[in-house]
């Protein structure tokens, strides 16, 4: 019988050792990979953003004597959090692992597609780091543009390859999450177990499902601007050089066409993690689920109408500003019955308040905060002065380093008993959200006084009126980094003690269809499909 | 921790638009948000409410988080068109001033019937500070990173019309005590404009990443009396006819 079953995984394809990963179909292996290759990416780009905290916790020039590598090192951190962290963990992750889990599927539609929409990410990586240690500008390495790269600093004030490589990395970056995107539509609409019809998808897939037509249709614009910007550089084209008749404002409209949605694309999965997360420990269904689904609906169709109010200083009429102000603040609606359902549903609720639970409370405060200031900036004529200010880099770190990060940890706490089989301890997860939440605010809340008082993003060093609410950010930034020490403390203790977490550590609240399987999962699940008939699943 | 003095009548009206009308909304919002989660942790722990409730919807409470954040916005909305449309409507304008960003450095023209000077703004960096010092100036009057070698003269009361572009790479000028921000972009003409009401010396920092040194490249504009600048005007002009294309800052205070 031993043999017999040997043979037959075989049969089923399940390699083992580097073959297992390396060649690998299965979703939640790939999964897996996906967390890796965030964990990898999120070290990296925090190595850089302690290295610029270090730099701006004094004025004058510390430890950047060419200003230009701090250039590098805010592009860098920029796109690798972006591309290399926050996407692999919430879609390639979180996605990967449990969207099948929870629409009951035994995989992903196209599971080699899978395994090439992986490998090309690591690769980009590559090339990303292997672009700061090549020539850009004349004399320096690395590329300084910002992760926006606007020409004509990304074209002709750096002509090293570099920026090439740069451009390359994004591209395999966009090919592999566009690849993932068509993957995770095709899944949700063709492999949702019978019964579960879309009105009864829990919100996370639902979120996944959205996220993933924001990606389809927006990279490729990305890739289109980033191909105009190779050909500009490399074949003599002028689309963005005035000598030539181009125009350096045509590359902010391509670029924000695709990064504005590219923001929701990293809070979206949040969005969903955090309304499975807290409709479990309430022990409550999802207030208003439809009102939830349609608000991510709204929120991904909004976000592709508003990229310009990224762009309200570089001479965009008045009524194109006028026009971007008002759909802008639309966005506000949608955000807001979230937020507010939230709270509905832990209103009346039995609460526990677990470590993912208390990440997602974090959460949706932390979220209120950076959503409000969002408003603040929605306004042309507000955001007049504080445009390129540290108030935007509170503002989008507020949504993206405390909110969606927050909901990474929340999901990372809630969902890796089931990934590993084994629990974190309660107090660790406690000891980083609590370590974390101080840091981030310490780091980030300053960060506003230092915008309204017309500090410039992206200054390697600045006036000296600034120091005080910089040291503090930079004190912030140390504390955020001890909390990553718990956080990497806690997975390494988990695997070292071996406490099993059973199929279901959370109790009744936890009613998704994950919790049915066994902690971790067979390598192939739901070989029997499940029937679902209740209208409870969400 | 709040907005700079401001200087114009646009930045006064932006000052009032942020804190008196957006903050205090805003911070109510959090603040709402943040007791309605006391009140639940307070109220609904598992100890406490063992039972949960079933109610997974209501109406009258969905529509009103609809439509109160909708009227919010409109509230917000009035106000913020009226400002918009005062920053980007240039009214006639009694001087014009055409700025380029370079790498990374400003050069700054004056139109030729305000007497067609012109010269380039560079940042005085420690040595020039110290040798100025040495030389008789107070150090405080040339606070680090935001010093330059040839200051904007500009009279009190005047509509300045600022016209901006950019040789080089993408820059942007921002004076936040005007109200002003607008992208340097090369081949692209931007226009803007400030009536400054206060004298005094206002400074502004590139504030569109354009490599290296970004961060050192500011701008001072010193707004004085319709007479000084007079003065200052006739002294350019003679300094110019002498060929000297840059003049000592201090020699014509």
């Amino acid at each position: 019988m031993a043999h017999a079953a040997a043979h037959g995984d075989a049969h089923h394809g399940h390699p083992t050792g580097w073959r297992r990963f390396l060649f690998s179909t299965n979703h939640k292996d790939i999964g897996t990979l996906y967390f890796i290759a965030a964990i990898l990416g999120g070290i990296v780009g925090g190595i850089l953003s302690i290295a610029m905290r270090m730099e701006l916790q004094e004025p004058g020039l510390q430890y950047f004597t060419n200003p230009h590598t701090f250039n590098v090192f805010v592009t860098g951190h920029g796109l690798i959090m972006v591309f290399f962290m926050a996407m692999p963990a919430l879609i390639g992750g979180f996605g990967n692992w449990f969207v099948p889990l929870m629409i009951g599927a035994p995989d992903m539609a196209f599971p080699r597609m899978n395994n090439i929409s992986f490998w090309l990410t690591p690769t980009a990586l590559l090339l990303l780091v292997i672009s700061m240690f090549v020539e850009g500008p004349p004399g320096s390495n690395g590329v300084g543009g910002g992760w926006t790269v606007y020409p004509p600093l990304s074209t002709s004030g750096q002509p090293g390859p570099a920026m090439d490589f740069a451009i390359l990395a994004l591209h395999l970056a966009g090919a592999a999450s566009i690849l993932g995107a068509i993957n995770f539509i095709v899944t949700i609409f063709n492999m949702r177990a019978p019964g579960m019809t879309l009105h009864r998808m829990p919100l996370f897939v639902w979120s996944i499902l959205v996220t993933a037509f924001l990606l389809v249709l927006s990279l490729p614009v990305l890739a289109g601007a980033i191909t105009m910007l190779l050909t500009d550089r490399n074949f003599g084209t002028t689309f963005f050089a005035p000598e030539g008749g181009g125009d350096p404002i045509l590359f902010q409209h391509l670029f924000w066409f695709f990064g504005h949605p590219e923001v929701y694309v990293i809070i979206l999965p949040g969005f969903g993690l955090i309304s499975q997360i807290i409709s479990t420990f309430s022990r409550k269904p999802v207030f208003g689920y439809l009102g939830m689904a349609y608000a991510m609906v709204a929120i991904g169709f909004v976000g592709f109408i508003v990229w310009a109010h990224h762009m309200y200083t570089t001479g965009i009429s008045l009524a194109a500003q006028q026009y971007f102000v008002a759909a802008t603040m639309v966005i506000a609606v949608p955000t807001g019955v979230k937020i507010f359902s939230w709270i509905a549903t832990m209103w009346g609720g039995s609460l526990r308040f677990t470590t993912p639970m208390i990440w997602a409370i974090g959460f949706v405060f932390l979220f209120t905060v950076g959503g409000v200031t969002g408003v603040v900036l929605a306004n042309a004529g507000a955001d007049r002065v504080l445009h390129d200010t540290y108030y935007v880099v509170a503002h989008f770190h507020y949504v993206l380093s405390l909110g969606a990060v927050f909901a990474i940890f929340a999901g990372w706490y809630y969902w890796f008993p089931k990934i590993s089989g084994y629990i974190i301890p309660e107090w660790i997860g406690k000891l980083h959200f609590a370590i974390a939440f101080v840091g981030a605010n310490l780091l980030f809340f300053p960060q506003h006084f230092l915008g309204l008082a017309g500090m410039p993003r992206r200054y390697v060093d600045y006036p000296d009126a600034f120091a005080g609410w910089n040291y503090i950010s930079s004190l912030g930034s140390y504390i955020f980094a001890t909390g990553m020490l718990v956080f990497f403390f806690g997975v390494a203790y988990a695997f070292v003690r071996k406490e099993k977490a059973g199929d279901n550590p959370w109790g009744a609240g936890a009613n998704t269809l994950e919790w049915t399987l066994s902690s971790p999962p067979p390598f192939h699940q739901f070989e029997t499909l499940p029937r679902i008939t209740g209208s409870d699943h969400h | 921790m709040g907005l700079q003095n401001p200087a114009t009548p646009v930045a006064e009206n932006i000052g009032w638009f942020h804190n008196s009308l957006l903050m205090p909304i805003i911070t109510v919002i959090s603040l709402f948000v943040l007791l309605l989660l006391v009140i639940i942790v307070a109220r609904f722990s598992e100890k406490k409410n063992p039972t949960p409730s079933k109610t997974t919807h209501h109406t009258l409470l969905e529509v009103a988080w609809t439509v109160v954040p909708v009227l919010i916005l409109v509230v917000i909305a009035i106000p913020s068109f009226r400002l918009l449309k005062e920053q980007i409507i240039i009214p006639p304008s009694d001087l014009t001033i055409k700025v380029t960003g370079k790498q990374w450095y400003w050069t700054v023209e004056y139109a030729k019937d305000a007497g067609g000077m012109s010269f380039d703004a560079i940042m005085m960096n420690d040595e020039d500070i110290a040798k100025a010092v040495k030389n008789g100036a107070n150090k405080d009057d040339l606070p680090r990173l935001l010093s330059v070698d040839n200051e904007v003269y500009v009279p009190v009361n005047k509509v300045v019309r600022v016209q901006v572009t950019a040789a080089d790479v993408l820059h942007a000028f921002a004076i936040q005590s005007f109200g002003v921000k607008v992208d340097a972009v090369p081949g692209r003409l931007n226009e803007t404009w400030f009536k400054a009401t206060k004298e005094g010396v206002y400074y502004g920092q590139c504030q569109e990443l354009c490599g290296k040194d970004h961060a050192f490249m500011p701008i001072v504009v010193r707004v004085v009396s319709q007479d000084k600048y007079d003065a200052w005007v006739k002294g350019q002009k003679k300094a110019q006819a002498e060929g000297a294309t840059r003049v000592a800052d201090a020699a014509v205070r």
